[in-house]
């Protein structure tokens, strides 16, 4: 329906008057922003490394030789952290949507399950991670069930699991109410059950519109991976702390941190993309 | 001829607001009823009281003689039975087109997924839309997805077809395309129930006309005696101002 081109079309003078003037203006712009940028940072670099503890503060925390040593054992460590994300989101993902539906739900055989989904929710999501990390981590081996493994990266992952599960089971839940009712008063009024209008209608939209704040917590999870540490894993925080331990040269943990920035500054940047396109759609969505 | 619907002695309120009162309605097999009335009237909270989306105070609706306002019947069974059409179309934005079509014929009635992509490219091909079947609602233009809306709750053949308002979300030029659908499905002899502002439209498709006024029918009849020949003075009042408005 949209008109097409017309290929025969060049602009009329005034406009390519406009254009110029556009050019010039955008041009004038980036030179000021460029001239700034360059006083502002260029100052600030002075400041710093003409400062009298630059020198020390070099030696500490960016003994580029000491990283390079480092580097292998801290990027293994890494390693770990990336696994325990992986899997840790994968069963965190299966929970929390269980989690999710069983508190949105209405049917009344459910009703003790939405109580304790609640009450599970409310725990995990108010106790420090750190908290429920020695709770498990020394906790659980301190009883000595049997059949219960005491590798202590399995209980750190099951302690970031279930933490995780409470907050993202109320990112979930938090998408799945925001389905206006009117989708569900359609699907329903074309024959639907509950669970088929939940599992066809509402639960596609809901995720599709959470996946930004899901993002997020992905982020933060690979983060807090680095707290399963205490427990003694070896995993990118710890690699840094015992080579830091070791020499009273923290240039571990900058090359941890580094390493760790590498993989979160593109993520969350995605995220903000993801969230700008998101709003955008729903901005051309209108009332629905 | 059989009544289809039939409504006995309905009340509903909201808290302390009495929305229908004392309300009875009989919808003939092959027969469009026709409700008109301001908003907050009822009429849609009517509609919505048929479908089951709202549970009635005191009274009957019986469907076919059976009676669906009996708290055990199944309230899916009887949503089966009937179709609904929303003022704001309420079309699924993740699927396309065909598939917000095919979606209840093949999980609610089992279809396999061909049968229900043909049955649903005949229906767009009569509504002048086979060449939107891959489209998302949101690339479509009110009056296409308002149409696409009434071929979804034809796709699974209802006894009886509820539209509410469902024109007053479009602009002057796109209303006609929706209600020659609404005109061609009452040529079919599809028994219909609608909530309308067009008096016009009303006065083509209507065997009954029924004005809602705080709940109940002031006044019904054919199209003739109410719209033009109104006994009613506050149906009187109500055309006078419709009237004004430009829309008679």
């Amino acid at each position: 329906m949209t008109e097409r081109i017309n290929s025969a079309w060049s602009p009329s003078s005034r406009e390519i008057e406009r254009r110029i003037s556009r050019r010039a203006v955008s041009r004038k712009q980036a030179s000021i922003a460029a001239a700034s940028s360059i006083l502002v940072l260029g100052t600030l670099a002075i400041i710093f490394v003409t400062s009298p503890g630059w020198e020390s503060v070099k030696a500490t925390f960016f003994d580029i030789d000491y990283g390079r040593e480092v580097f292998p054992t801290v990027i293994k460590g890494l390693w770990i952290n990336i696994q325990l994300t992986f899997i840790g989101g994968a069963a965190i993902g299966v929970i929390a949507l269980g989690l999710a539906l069983v508190r949105t739900t209405k049917s009344p055989a459910l009703t003790p399950f939405r109580f304790l989904a609640t009450a599970y929710v409310d725990i995990f999501r108010g106790a420090p991670l750190i908290l429920i990390i020695l709770l498990v981590g020394f906790g659980v081996p301190a009883l000595r069930l049997n059949g219960i493994p005491s590798n202590v990266i399995f209980l750190g992952t099951t302690a970031v699991v279930l933490t995780y599960s409470a907050y993202v089971a109320e990112v979930i839940r938090s998408g799945i109410l925001s389905i206006h009712p009117s989708q569900r008063a359609a699907a329903r009024s074309l024959g639907l059950t509950s669970g088929q209008t939940m599992r066809f209608v509402v639960l596609p939209q809901a995720i599709r519109r959470v996946v930004p704040p899901l993002l997020n917590d992905f982020v933060s999870l690979l983060k807090d991976t680095g707290l399963v540490s205490i427990l003694g894993v070896t995993d990118a925080v710890r690699a840094a702390q015992i080579n830091a331990s070791r020499s009273f040269n923290y240039t571990p943990y900058v090359v941890a941190a580094i390493l760790f920035l590498l993989i979160t500054i593109p993520m969350t940047r995605y995220t903000d993309r993801a969230i700008r396109r998101r709003t955008s759609a729903q901005n051309s969505e209108g009332a629905v | 001829m059989s009544n289809v619907l039939e409504l006995v002695d309905i009340r509903k309120s909201f808290g302390a607001e009495l929305v229908l009162n004392h309300l009875h309605l009989q919808v003939p097999e092959h027969t469009a009823t026709v409700l008109i009335g301001a908003s907050g009237s009822g009429k849609s909270t009517l509609l919505r009281c048929i479908n089951l989306l709202e549970t009635i105070d005191d009274g009957k609706i019986y469907l076919d003689g059976e009676e669906i306002s009996d708290p055990l019947i199944s309230v899916d069974e009887v949503r089966r039975k009937l179709g609904m059409v929303f003022q704001s179309f309420n079309l699924f934005p993740h699927k396309t087109v065909l598939e917000n079509i095919t979606l209840s014929p093949m999980k609610v009635y089992g279809k396999s997924k061909d049968e229900a992509n043909t049955d649903a490219m005949h229906l767009l091909k009569r509504f002048d839309l086979s060449d939107k079947a891959d489209q998302y609602p949101d690339r479509l233009s009110g009056g296409q997805q308002q149409r696409v809306a009434i071929i979804r709750s034809l796709a699974v053949n209802p006894r009886l077809l509820m539209l509410d308002e469902v024109t007053s979300a479009l602009d002057p030029v796109l209303v006609n395309e929706v209600l020659s659908a609404v005109r061609d499905l009452k040529s079919d002899g599809m028994t219909m129930v609608l909530a309308t502002h067009e008096m016009g439209f009303a006065t083509q498709v209507a065997d009954e006309v029924c004005f809602l006024e705080s709940g109940n029918i002031l006044e019904r009849g054919t199209a003739e005696q109410v719209l033009h020949n109104p006994q009613n003075p506050k149906t009187q009042e109500f055309l006078k101002r419709v009237h004004q408005a430009g829309r008679l």
